[in-house]
């Protein structure tokens, strides 16, 4: 019921917009032929202590001055990106017995989250060298630049981030999940994970027709701390003094606290 | 009820830090020890970066022996002179240990000797409690009389200073290095070492049993505490609300622990305490050696 209320708004705004009621009879090759209007349910996430993941629903509208094109249909294709920052990628082998980690490679720069949609399967969707252009599918997004000579296979450690961040749901890849209606408006909802970092998310909304990108759209979301969560963690970098003693002098108190506490009890 | 940690960036469940706090804390009431080396894997099991888990698992040491320490203070079985004597040791040990911590974590080796020293020492520690507190049992059973304290090489070494509280005269060296020793290990495991502490006392330096728990627990205080404010500066990897719900836990079932620990006689609790350690260091110990499900793992940053 969320979602229609607030899809409600737009759907109005796109009637009464004067595109809408304009002469369709321009000539086809107009530019820009469709444009992506574009919402967002919340553009900003707040982790504060009782925070366990959030749910954002982006919605938006096929905005076009002619008649909807002949051919192939319009796809969707929506993308969340966390900040990018090297990741130092480690492999444990058996080493006098036990599992040690070994070679590491640092991935140059790989979001720390990262969610595909998109409104059919992902071959029909875009094509591999719009894919390659824009960057949109999951290893393209992960930059490496190289690994050092010690290893062979820097592509597998390159796999390994993508594995791992998905399975802890920092990473999703979910085809067919955007819904398209009428070739005018479309929707999906994006699944934040509870294990979510700070920083300016960017959104991006691709349009394609037959793998290939005719119009695109970005908007940020910020993730930020708040509260007590934002105050301890800015104290433990800012003032890393402060923080220890803050923690011994929680400790002491608690400690004392307690044995008094219990004292009163017993007597 | 799911609980944000802001250092260590996941989401915990909330009685479930509460649960593990208190079932460590009844262990401590319940052997005397800090539980340090319960807390800190079980951590490792919730998917706590090990990093956060080793810092404030110090942390919560921290309370846990301020709240012993104040008991014993009262009943005059702390001896002050030798716990400022192991201090000194203590603190130079912490810094070491804190030092060689982070130059692991640069290489991410960290995990590996976390887990190493858990294997070596509590496999050490609880097959020797075992075995001997399985004597222990057999010989009261038999009714034979108690070993008698030895002089070792210990009592040739020079700097000697009176111990009056343990009625001792030794050289301020050994107490000093047991100090050092237990200080590397805090840093390094996010333990108070008491483990490791009480045995040293008592079969190294000869300490009557009487003055050893408090005695131990006065010294850890210090060292975690001092442990804590390394780990705040240097790794910044102490987490206050996973150490807050650790301690109010950790503090409740302490007091549980001291009731139930009254019921049960000395031998058959450290039976119980050598099989706790030793399930433990199995845990780990076959985590090292079977293969993982994932041998490739993250870290944030380069290097």
């Amino acid at each position: 019921m969320r979602r229609l209320a607030s899809l409600l708004p737009l759907l109005l705004l796109l009637i009464t917009s004067p595109a809408f009621a304009q002469d369709t009879t321009l000539p086809q090759n107009a530019v820009p032929q469709e444009e992506v209007v574009l919402g967002l349910s919340q553009d900003q996430v707040s982790i504060g202590t009782d925070f366990d993941g959030s749910n954002i629903l982006i919605f938006g509208a096929i905005k076009r001055e002619t008649p909807i094109p002949e051919g192939p249909p319009i796809e969707v294709l929506i993308t969340v990106a966390g900040p990018s920052v090297p990741v130092t990628v480690r492999r444990k082998e058996r080493r006098f017995g036990i599992w040690v980690n070994t070679d590491s490679v640092v991935v140059d720069s790989a979001p720390s989250f990262y969610a595909v949609a998109t409104s059919a399967p992902w071959s029909q969707a875009i094509s591999d060298v719009e894919d390659l252009r824009q960057r949109v599918s999951i290893p393209r997004a992960i930059r490496s630049v190289g690994a050092p000579m010690t290893v062979q296979d820097s592509q597998s450690f390159t796999e390994a981030v993508i594995r791992i961040r998905m399975a802890n749901g920092l990473y999703q890849m979910a085809e067919n999940t955007v819904v398209v209606s009428q070739q005018t408006l479309f929707d999906t909802a994006i699944e934040m994970p509870a294990n979510l970092t700070e920083g300016t998310y960017r959104a991006r909304i691709l349009l394609t027709r037959g793998g290939t990108v005719i119009s695109q759209r970005e908007t940020v979301i910020e993730v930020r701390k708040v509260g007590l969560e934002r105050w301890l963690f800015n104290l433990s970098r800012e003032q890393p003094l402060s923080y220890g003693l803050l923690s011994i002098a929680i400790a002491v108190a608690a400690g004392w606290g307690a044995s008094a506490a219990f004292r009163m009890i017993r007597s | 009820m799911q609980v944000y940690l802001p250092i260590a960036e996941v989401s915990v469940n909330l009685f479930v830090l509460l649960g593990l706090g208190t079932i460590v804390g009844m262990l401590s009431g319940m052997f005397g020890v800090g539980g340090g080396f319960l807390i800190t894997p079980l951590l490792f099991f919730l998917g706590i970066p090990p990093a956060v888990a080793v810092a404030t698992g110090a942390n919560q040491i921290v309370a846990s022996s301020i709240s012993a320490v104040l008991a014993h203070l009262k009943r005059k079985t702390v001896d002050l002179r030798m716990g400022m004597v192991l201090l000194v040791g203590g603190l130079f040990g912490s810094g070491f240990g804190v030092y060689i911590f982070n130059i692991l974590r640069e290489l991410g080796q960290v995990d590996l000797l976390v887990r190493l020293c858990y294997v070596l020492f509590l496999g050490v520690i609880g097959a020797l409690m075992f075995v001997e507190s399985l004597n222990a049992l057999r010989n009261s059973r038999r009714g034979a009389p108690p070993k008698r304290r030895q002089h070792g090489w210990v009592h040739g070494l020079p700097f000697k200073v009176r111990f009056r509280a343990s009625g001792l005269y030794i050289s301020a060296i050994p107490p000093l290095i047991v100090g050092f020793a237990v200080g590397i290990l805090a840093a390094i495991m996010g333990v108070g070492g008491g483990f490791i502490m009480v045995p040293a006392m008592i079969y190294l330096l000869g300490m009557p049993t009487k003055v050893v728990i408090g005695t131990s627990l006065f010294q850890i205080i210090f060292v975690t505490a001092f442990t804590t404010l390394l780990h705040a500066t240097t790794s910044m990897t102490v987490d206050l609300v996973l150490a807050l719900a650790l301690i109010v836990g950790g503090v409740i079932g302490a007091q549980f622990g001291t009731v139930i620990g009254m019921r049960l006689k000395a031998e058959q609790l450290r039976i119980l305490l050598a099989v706790l350690v030793l399930a433990v260091c199995a845990k780990i110990g076959l985590e090292l050696l079977l293969h993982p499900s994932e041998i490739y793992s993250l870290s944030a940053g380069g290097i």
